[in-house]
């Protein structure tokens, strides 16, 4: 099962790679990772996505939580959340029925085309994961050049919220 | 306002911090800090021959004593010689401060001379490090680096300094913290409460318990409350390889140590266990042999103070995350409260089977080996001579290897503190600097290391540290004159084919190695002088002497776990299984 991680981590050098060897060293993958500080500049806010049942889930977790610089660890997962991932795609068009095909598909998705040459079209789409993969799928054959996903952010929906 | 250099400050730190003593080794990155050491009188430091003993030996002492040990060394090469000792300190949770010179700030990254990311290096196996950027920001690191060691589940802490951090020309004031209060790390200290009074109500009905204790109770100090509720409920009592002394070895309710080379009785006990209470052990692979068929009827009861340790590995029914000492007293006081008394005759019951089992098969009931004769002296033997002539009261190192497994069955150790071992790394070259450590705490105390001859040629040279620094430690070498435990498995797994287990009288003359170094050399070679040689040597209290003693070469480790086996599934001696 898909499990998206949130972490606040004391924004200190040596932080993240800790987070990150943590996985390598316990054998645990991971699928995204994003980071960046957060209104307080003293931290820094980790959506690490990876794939595991509820045992490999809380070991994750507790094992997150013993890292020194570990200030909160939640597994979202567990309640509901909201999940955004950002998507920039380049996409050959130099016909024009496929820059229309591909046009209408954007509107659908309600992306936005953020760069255009005679060659190619660049896409931005916004959503969740799933949301994401069945774009990608959508224009597959019109000649997909390149693909950056920023990885997965979260947020709990309703009144949680993860803060020192 | 007094100004100090980044050097002096880390000194006034370590004092501050309470340290006396640092093990450690001079090289470039961190002259400044050595010209620091030099010009005061507060901190000792015992200069050692290799930085792995200067770890090993900080470590020692942390066993030892219970404080927190501490090493210096330098950069590069400094540093990594440092790392089989920090990784051996994490696996056992020892509570170390390893500080490291590094190249400075200007030059790092720069693969500059005898730069190692150190921070990068060690970072699987440290508890926390720190890269100290600049000289006002020593002492709380210092402060941080002692408090994230010795709290929560103890380990060893590096902090990395840069050579331009404690240079002598920039001087800053000095500060000690009173406290450290950290956002990010606050350990648990008392476990929850309605847990442990559903663990005590389980206790009281177990008709079959086993209190299976590991090295936390070691750790945390928590020996006498766990003998005071083990006593209390009259319960059976199981340590692990870490756990020896934390519940007296020669107590009718000790059942002798768990695990891959544990009594049959205690293994055999686990197994039949219909509540299994674990405090401080971590339900290691070379205790519980194969998870699938790891006692089938047992409630488990886990007591931890790292999270991370519960249900890893067996998933426990009622688990607590607490510090041992803490957890016991409450149960202590609990079971004083509640009205209920434990099912008397159940557990004398069960009394009766552990004591058949003993009497059938356990090692302490009858020898299970063939006995020394002439001069085939069998390594079990030299044990019990050993016991007999410290009269159980020696602190004893061992290294790694069949000496290792023989010291742990056959000295019984009624003390923590006293059995001083590289468990969870196994680290053969452990044992020397380890009794460096404990003979420097404990000067009058007779403090002996166990050793092979493959694993005392692994820090050999600490024999000269011994000569500087007036540590006269015991050897006695159990000389098979092979990679013993590794032969054993050779003879049960590979059918005697010695692959690179053997030395082909290459061996030296321990003898008179023992003697270029200024001590005194042994050799026993019949079973007759064990005991009077023995004597001699423990009666030398102020010489390190060398007893190399030449055992049989074709002794086993027994009883023995069987691979994919259920824990009570033992080879008993080389031809008999359970
Ligand atoms: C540093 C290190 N290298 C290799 C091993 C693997 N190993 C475990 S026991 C052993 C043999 C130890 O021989 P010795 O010290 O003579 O002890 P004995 O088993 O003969 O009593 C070896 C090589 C180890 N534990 N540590
Ligand atoms: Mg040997």
């Amino acid at each position: 099962m898909k499990r998206i991680i949130s972490i606040l981590l004391e924004n200190e050098s040596g932080a993240l790679s800790r987070v990150v060897g943590l996985f390598a060293q316990r054998g645990y993958n991971i699928d995204t990772l994003t980071v960046a500080p957060t209104d307080d500049d003293t931290l820094s806010r980790l959506t690490l996505t990876t794939q595991g049942d509820d045992h490999m889930a809380e070991q994750i977790v507790k094992q997150l939580h013993k890292l020194i610089d570990t200030i909160k660890v939640v597994d979202l997962t567990v309640g509901s959340y909201i999940e955004r991932e950002l998507m920039l795609v380049k996409i050959k068009a130099t016909e024009n029925d496929i820059r229309a095909e591909l046009k209408s598909c954007v509107e659908i998705f309600r992306g936005h085309i953020v760069d255009v040459t005679p060659q190619t079209y660049t896409v931005q789409l916004a959503g969740d994961s799933e949301k994401l993969d069945a774009f990608i799928e959508a224009v597959r054959d019109m000649g997909i050049m390149e693909v950056v996903r920023s990885g997965v952010s979260g947020i709990s929906r309703g009144d949680k919220f993860l803060r020192v | 306002m007094e100004l100090y250099s980044g050097g002096e400050i880390l000194i006034r730190a370590l004092k501050d911090a309470g340290i006396k003593n640092v093990w450690g080794y001079p090289g470039g990155a961190a002259l400044h800090i050595y010209d620091a050491l030099y010009r005061q009188e507060d901190v000792h430091h015992i200069l050692v021959r290799h930085e792995q003993a200067a770890v090993h030996a900080a470590d020692g002492y942390s066993r030892s004593t219970g404080e927190v040990g501490t090493a210096l060394v330098t950069s590069g090469p400094g540093a990594t010689n440092a790392i089989t000792g920090i990784a051996t300190a994490y696996m056992d949770s020892i509570p170390l401060v390893v500080i490291s010179g590094q190249v400075p700030l200007t030059k790092i990254g720069q693969d500059a001379f005898q730069e190692t990311d150190m921070v990068g290096v060690s970072r699987p196996i440290v508890k926390h490090s720190f890269l100290v950027t600049r000289a006002e920001d020593i002492a709380e690191t210092i402060a941080k680096a002692y408090y994230i060691a010795s709290t929560g589940r103890p380990g060893p802490v590096v902090v990395d300094i840069p050579k331009d951090v404690t240079d002598p020309s920039y001087k800053v004031p000095y500060s000690y913290p009173d406290q450290v209060k950290m956002r990010s790390y606050q350990p648990t200290d008392k476990g929850h409460r309605g847990q442990i009074k559903r663990a005590v109500k389980t206790l009281i009905q177990a008709k079959r318990p086993v209190i299976y204790a590991g090295g936390g109770v070691v750790l945390d100090n928590a020996s006498e409350q766990l003998t005071a509720l083990a006593q209390k409920l009259n319960f059976p009592v199981t340590n692990t390889l870490m756990g020896l002394g934390g519940y007296p070895g020669t107590d009718r309710q000790y059942l002798g140590m768990l695990g891959m080379h544990g009594t049959f009785e205690a293994n055999t006990a686990m197994h039949h266990a219909d509540v299994i209470f674990a405090i401080g052990a971590r339900f290691d692979d070379r205790v519980t042999n194969d998870l699938d068929k790891f006692c089938p009827h047992a409630t488990i009861i886990h007591v931890d103070v790292d999270p991370t340790s519960i249900s890893k590995n067996i998933d426990a029914h009622i688990p607590i995350v607490g510090t041992c000492t803490s957890v016991l007293d409450e149960m202590n006081s609990l079971s004083e409260q509640m009205a209920i008394e434990p099912d008397a005759e159940a557990i004398a019951e069960w009394w009766v089977q552990l004591d058949q089992w003993r009497a059938d098969k356990g090692i302490y009931t009858a020898s299970r080996y063939e006995e020394s004769s002439g001069n085939c002296i069998k390594p079990q033997d030299v044990i019990k001579m050993l016991y007999k002539i410290t009269n159980g009261e020696a602190i004893i190192t061992t290294d790694v290897g069949q000496h290792q497994m023989f010291a742990a069955q056959y000295y019984l150790f009624d003390k923590p503190r006293t059995w001083i071992n590289s468990g969870g790394l196994g680290t053969m070259g452990f044992g020397l600097p380890a009794a460096m450590g404990c003979q420097l705490a404990f000067p009058d105390k007779a403090v002996a290391c166990v050793t092979g001859e493959g694993s005392i040629q692994m820090n050999i040279q600490e024999l000269s540290t011994c000569s500087q620094h007036n540590l006269p430690v015991k050897i006695i070498n159990l000389n098979n004159a092979a990679l013993g435990m590794v032969r054993q498995w050779q003879d049960m797994n590979y059918s005697s084919r010695y692959s690179e287990s053997v030395y082909e009288d290459s061996l030296p003359d321990f003898v008179k190695l023992a003697e270029a170094y200024g001590h005194v050399g042994m050799k026993i070679t019949h079973i007759d002088d064990l005991e009077e040689k023995m004597r001699e040597c423990f009666a030398m209290k102020d010489r390190v002497v060398f007893m190399d003693i030449d055992v049989d070469r074709s002794e086993h480790v027994y009883p023995m776990q069987m691979p994919g086996g259920s824990m009570r599934d033992l080879w008993l001696n080389k031809t008999e299984r359970t």
